[in-house]
């Protein structure tokens, strides 16, 4: 029996070493696993190294984990936005290492280590600051860099739905790096708003099989969803908008 | 006391919305078209009525549809400027290599984006000014200027201190080489060519003296014939 389900955000990111690579999913605020970082943060690994699109907003998530000095490096295509504030700082300060990627190269570059490629060549990026050191080739008469895999030790993701054989079902634009980091950890980490029962997912529908999933944690429904249905009355961070009547909740929404 | 252009108290250009509704005006019905974080986005907002022209979100979707209203925001649901946006019927969405590959691989037909500089040969400089303090962030801005089928730029002509964006050689860093062939700007619309910058069209009562006044370089004029036989 096969049964990949934790009990809760601490039991999924047990063994976090300090010094590992970690990927982190999400674009902005959304798909990001925060109840996983949240847990990250207390059991208190440090010394990480951060693959994810942006390097945090606000102050919460991917941004407190930062603030608490746990990351020493990250690798990332838009680090800088209007409320990247502890990554700002820690970057001026010498305290975190950047590695910036064209989004495209980054995401192909996950890709390629969770297929098993040993490198590719990519046209993103000749002729600019980001082409120094890489190696130059022309292939039928296009210039291309090559580029190599970024594998992780672990990824922390964010799905809508999974079973207890780690079969992932993501909602919408959250979706954006989960499924390519689930291939290219050595342990994937995926939180769910629910667990379901085995069989009631589609499997024309599956998005991330389970041989790539290792931990499954439910984490509860999000505000702004109802019994699965969209029931709004939220900001983009996911707060009740100010005046308005708070959405129905179900037993476990956050 | 000459007419208004719409959207400036100038005669001799013409406002962002408006610019906005000509680069609107020059999609054709069908495209697959990414648009740009800012400025760009505008376009949206002017797409003709009666076609079918799919945007595409780097952050994984076709078939954006505008914002929503105040109470209908969907945090999962947002574009690559991390706003909140909708899906339209027919809406697909899919992982950040998916989307990627839609560009590098040659799928997307347009992306209009915005810009520092554009060079006469056709090189982008939009991501970075090179200032020592500042902190590099790129996103997607070279994959989209290198993957999509056409490159067209929405802009102004002039930066807030007067210089010509348009210029002989890109100052700041390169997003991309070769990749930009029309820049629409709020005076005129410039072709990339093999013999530089020709101007395609210009707004209100901006002159071709003066387009090669502000910007310092020899324009030439797109021949109207060849603008007639595109359509």
């Amino acid at each position: 029996m096969i049964d990949k389900t934790v009990s809760d955000p601490i039991a999924a990111v047990a063994g976090i070493a300090d010094g590992a690579t970690v990927m982190v999913g999400g674009f902005g605020r959304a798909g990001q696993p925060i109840e996983l970082i949240d847990a990250l943060i207390e059991v208190g690994a440090s010394g990480l190294t951060i693959v994810s699109n942006n390097a945090g907003g606000g102050d919460a998530g991917l941004a407190r984990l930062i603030a608490e000095g746990r990351v020493s490096r990250i690798i990332c295509s838009f680090p800088r936005q209007t409320d990247s504030w502890h990554f700002d700082r820690a970057y001026r300060e010498g305290r975190l290492e950047l590695e910036l990627v064209p989004q495209g190269n980054l995401a192909e570059r996950i890709r390629a280590a969770g297929a098993g490629i040993g490198a590719f060549y990519s046209p993103t990026a000749v002729g600019t600051p980001l082409a120094e050191g890489k190696e130059h080739r022309e292939i039928n008469g296009r210039t291309y860099l090559l580029e190599h895999p970024i594998p992780a030790d672990v990824a922390l993701i964010s799905g809508l739905r999974a079973d207890r054989w780690g079969n992932v079902v993501y909602r919408k634009t959250s979706r954006n790096f989960g499924p390519i980091m689930a291939t290219a950890a050595r342990t994937t980490i995926v939180q769910v708003d629910e667990v379901v029962p085995l069989g009631t997912l589609d499997p024309e529908a599956i998005v991330t099989p389970g041989i790539f999933v290792d931990r499954v944690v439910a984490v509860g429904g999000r505000r702004w969803l109802h019994n699965g249905d969209f029931v709004g009355g939220v900001d983009l961070h996911g707060e009740p908008l100010a005046g308005a009547t708070a959405a129905p909740s179900a037993g476990g929404d956050r | 006391m000459t007419d208004r252009i719409d959207g400036t108290d100038r005669t001799d250009r013409i406002g962002r919305d408006a610019l906005a509704r000509r680069v609107a005006a020059d999609i054709p019905d069908g495209a697959y078209v990414n648009l740009g974080i800012g400025a760009p986005t505008l376009v949206a907002d002017h797409l003709p009525a009666g076609t079918e022209i799919i945007l595409h979100t780097e952050n994984g979707m076709l078939g954006m549809g505008p914002a929503p209203a105040p109470g209908e925001i969907d945090p999962d649901l947002i574009n690559a400027g991390k706003l909140a946006v909708t899906e339209l019927p027919g809406a697909a969405y899919f992982h950040h290599a998916d989307s990627f590959g839609m560009m590098r691989g040659g799928h997307l037909d347009l992306c209009i984006l915005g810009a520092f500089q554009v060079s006469q040969t056709g090189d982008l400089a939009n991501w970075s000014t090179g200032a020592p303090d500042a902190i590099p962030a790129v996103g997607g801005a070279m994959d989209l200027a290198m993957g999509a089928k056409e490159v067209y730029v929405m802009t102004d002509l002039l930066t807030k201190s007067g210089e010509s964006k348009l210029v002989a050689t890109c100052t700041y860093p390169l997003t991309g080489v070769g990749c930009v062939t029309r820049v629409y700007t709020d005076r005129a619309v410039f072709d990339v060519t093999p013999e530089g910058f020709a101007v395609r069209e210009v707004f209100g009562t901006t002159t071709l003296d003066e387009l090669r006044q502000l910007t310092g370089l020899a324009l030439t004029l797109v021949d109207q014939a060849a603008i007639d036989e595109e359509f």
